[in-house]
């Protein structure tokens, strides 16, 4: 069967809707979730106002609902036959001709803003948090109001920790398959799926794979190319006492806004997935939701140790070594994010197996050792994938932090007589420590809500709660997955409480 | 940092890490497989499988494409005997690709039509999966209705559901239509439901279901267990089926099936299970979990199943469903079905 010429046929038919389709569904995720967290970010770093301790944290929940799963949500409520179109057209007696359409580009891209803002506002807030009021004043001082301070002072300083979440954002839409499926909109993944496992075109898959790559690999270029010029500094932390006190309709303004971002990305599709689950309980529970449980957040626990711990290596190699070949090195080692799941779990797949076949043919003629599949059907193998998949999540914030340690920081260390280890330890961790948690949150809720790697490289009886979810989704039973999904959810708030507590004191 | 991963916290997880994977099943015979068919719908059958013969099932479930690449890629150390797959198409590709063994076995061969298995004896179907016409009983009389070919009809204009033109079940649907009329003119049919569609295609089949139901179109293209399901959820909502082409081709059917892999190192155990698979006994289990239709003539589909009626069958055989998939999607894509 002939498969050279479907490359061809998606240039004729496909690839300009699809670039088209790709670009506004970009633009409109990076434009919505830059607005909404770096507002939001602000807000809880900068002021005080009724409950915003508790927004501070509580707008970082939207994390741990996979974006498809509110995706399915959003379908489940606002489609022509959810509850609320069907109770409008019974109260009007009427067709509902202005209700906008859920498959448009409208929808997807709601639904993804609402899923990812959540990285720019948790770089952003860091970056706040650590400038904080004192930056304000001294912008202040300097004759600016706090408008200006923002804009002019707050933001540029607060920009690698912005551009990281972008850039993670950004990433996360590209490589998006579940979410773009449920509106059926068409993109580079959905292109790459089907040359690859509907028409069973290897060849026009990797070459689609390679343009989104080389894509990626552009912007991530260009977002270098503006960090490089600029320098930081560190200023100290600001804690909670010497916040701006917002009161009266700026207060109410500030609870309306950030309580409606939170009902839309969290609590309404936890109210909708709660209802599904209490529906389901006594058919879907069993034994094994404590070893689902168990799997996944070992799992994530272990990806997390090896992802954060590379990372650090990476930014630390980036800071000893800095020439162009380890920058470029270091940005290939954190592209496999933007890459669609499933085709990263592929790419990394075939070399393994390789690397298998070569050890045991080895093995066999050294030593007459018919050893069997000795790498795949590991957990080392789903750490290495994990790995592969999330090291940009680590390193963006972990990179970011980096940056405040200017090369004085490290003279005046030296000046104290400081050296080596003892620099790492009483300078440097100190200040890399909320990039690392941060790091570390986002690994970890990203690993618990991994699907494809997880189902392909997984050891036999290695289930996860996210391997149950697409068991029962895959088949359209969303009512049976909300369990799964609700334990998943509640699983992954566990590292984001963890890290408020260590970085909001 | 220090205070969460102390040592000792580090020792206890590692020890647990080891000792799971340290626990092997034991080596009596087994065979493992590698299913699309999610758990649910397939490890009544391996329990029922092992009771009768002692022989163990390990399997792991993942899409179709994935386990096709990861057949491909443990070439011949791949632990995987039996490929299991929920249609006809990756069935033929992962023939097509070598990653199936020609299997010869009388069992199989008197159990499954013909049609329903690969000439070669390279996969076998195990339940079928008939793709029919559902109308909205208030709006349609059963008599407008008549073939597939006939929804690209103007009357249609409006009325018609979808689901995306990305799953596997209308792909091959358009196969076995380009097939039967050729490619011309099941590009014109195709663009016909295109011009007909109500709404956008939709993302699954019981989304689509529940848009005919609701009223937004009238009829819609969706495999009946999919109907069975939500029937069942809500006996009340005024859906029906209707069974098309039966005055020429029939109704289009896709299985779920299995083949026995290439370099299987249990192949007798792999051959067994298949054979204890389309078995009188093992079939009733099988295609009831799911509401689908079993392949082996003398077993009766369950009693919901039954009462939709009976109905002939396309009887062309599915691998053209395989061979012909890769035009269909390209023939959608002509046609604007997105």
């Amino acid at each position: 069967m002939p498969t050279d010429d479907v490359w061809k046929h998606l240039v004729d038919t496909a690839l300009f809707t699809l670039l088209i389709n790709t670009f506004w569904l970009s633009v409109g995720v990076v434009v919505g979730t830059s607005l909404l967290g770096v507002s939001l970010a602000w807000l809880t770093a900068i002021y005080q106002f009724p409950g915003s301790r508790f927004f501070s944290w509580a707008l970082l929940l939207p994390l741990a609902i996979p974006a498809y799963v509110t995706a399915f949500i959003v379908h489940g409520l606002f489609d022509y036959t959810g509850p609320i179109q069907t109770t409008l057209r019974t109260w009007l007696g009427s067709e509902l001709p202005w209700f906008p359409d859920l498959y448009g580009r409208g929808g997807v891209t709601v639904v993804m803003i609402l899923a990812f803002y959540p990285y720019v506002y948790l770089m952003a807030r860091n970056a706040f948090l650590t400038q904080g009021k004192r930056l304000l004043e001294v912008a202040q001082s300097l004759g600016l109001n706090r408008k200006q301070g923002f804009f002019k002072v707050a933001l540029p300083m607060a920009r690698p920790w912005i551009a990281g979440g972008i850039m993670l954002t950004l990433m996360e839409t590209l490589a998006d398959f579940g979410t773009v499926s449920v509106f059926n909109y068409d993109t580079f993944t959905t292109a790459i799926y089907k040359a690859w496992f509907g028409m069973f075109s290897l060849p026009a898959a990797s070459q689609l794979a390679s343009l989104l790559i080389t894509l990626v690999f552009v912007l991530i270029i260009i977002e270098q190319q503006f960090r490089a010029r600029m320098r930081f500094a560190e200023t100290k932390r600001s804690s909670h006492a010497d916040r701006i006190v917002l009161s009266g309709w700026k207060a109410c303004t500030a609870i309306c806004f950030a309580a409606s971002v939170l009902f839309f990305a969290f609590v309404l599709p936890i109210m909708q997935l709660s209802g599904w689950a209490a529906h389901s309980l006594m058919q879907s529970f069993d034994q094994r939701y404590l070893e689902f449980l168990l799997h996944s957040l070992l799992l994530s626990a272990m990806a997390t140790l090896i992802t954060c711990f590379v990372a650090i290596l990476l930014v630390y190699a980036v800071r000893l070594y800095s020439n162009t070949f380890t920058r470029i090195a270091v940005r290939i080692a954190t592209i496999g994010y933007a890459l669609p799941g499933a085709v990263l779990a592929v790419g990394i797949f075939i070399p393994l197996a390789w690397l298998d076949d070569q050890l045991n043919e080895w093995l066999l003629t050294l030593f007459q050792i018919e050893a069997g599949l000795l790498i795949q059907g590991t957990v080392g193998v789903m750490l290495i994938a994990y790995m592969t998949r999330f090291l940009a999540v680590a390193h963006y914030p972990i990179d970011s932090a980096m940056q405040r340690i200017t090369r004085s920081i490290d003279e005046a260390a030296m000046g104290f007589g400081l050296t080596g280890w003892a620099v790492l330890r009483s300078v440097h961790l100190p200040m890399l420590k909320t990039g690392i948690f941060t790091a570390a949150a986002l690994v970890f809720v990203d690993v618990m809500k991994e699907m494809p790697i997880t189902l392909m490289t997984r050891p036999f009886g290695w289930d996860t709660l996210a391997v149950r979810i697409f068991s029962l989704t895959s088949e359209g039973e969303w009512q049976q997955a909300a369990l799964p999904a609700v334990t998943l959810v509640l699983a992954g708030l566990v590292p984001i409480i963890l890290l408020m507590r260590q970085t909001d004191k | 940092m220090c205070k969460l991963f102390s040592i000792k916290r580090f020792l206890v997880i590692t020890y647990c890490f080891v000792s799971l994977l340290v626990i092997n099943v034991a080596q009596a015979e087994q065979v493992v497989v590698y299913s699309a068919r999610i758990e649910e719908l397939i490890k009544p059958m391996f329990d029922a499988f092992t009771r009768e013969t002692g022989i163990q099932v390990k399997f792991t479930t993942d899409k179709e494409g994935a386990l096709l690449a990861r057949l491909k890629a443990e070439g011949k150390r791949t632990p995987a005997d039996v490929l299991i797959t929920a249609d006809a198409g990756n069935l033929w590709e992962a023939a097509r690709a070598g990653l199936l063994k020609s299997v010869s076995s009388s069992i199989l061969e008197a159990n499954i039509p013909a049609h329903l298995r690969d000439p070669q004896g390279h996969w076998f179907g195990l339940s079928v999966r008939a793709r029919t016409i559902v109308y909205n009983t208030q709006k349609v009389k059963p008599s407008e209705l008549s073939t597939y070919e006939d929804l690209a009809d103007p009357k249609w204009k409006g009325r018609l559901c979808l689901r995306t033109s990305k799953k596997v079940y209308n792909q091959s649907l358009v196969a076995m239509m380009i097939a039967e009329h050729g490619e011309a003119e099941t590009e014109r049919i195709v663009k016909g439901w295109v011009d007909n569609l109500a709404t956008e295609p939709l993302s699954d089949d019981t989304r689509t279901l529940e848009f005919v139901a609701a009223g937004r179109c009238d009829v819609a293209l969706v495999n009946t267990y999919y109907y069975g399901r939500l029937m069942e959820s809500n006996s009340n909502l005024p859906l029906a089926i209707f069974w098309p082409n039966q005055k020429n081709s029939g109704v289009h059917v896709n299985i779920s099936g299995a083949g026995v892999t290439q370099f299987s190192k249990n192949e007798h155990a792999a051959i067994k299970l298949l054979e204890f698979l389309s078995s009188e006994k093992a079939q009733n289990l099988f295609a009831d979990v799911n509401m689908e239709y079993p392949v082996n003539p003398k077993v009766k589909p369950s009693k919901i199943v039954a009462a939709w009626g009976e109905f002939k069958q396309n009887p062309m055989n599915l691998a053209k469903a395989g061979e012909l998939q890769t035009a269909a999607i390209k023939l959608m894509d002509r046609a604007g079905y997105r």
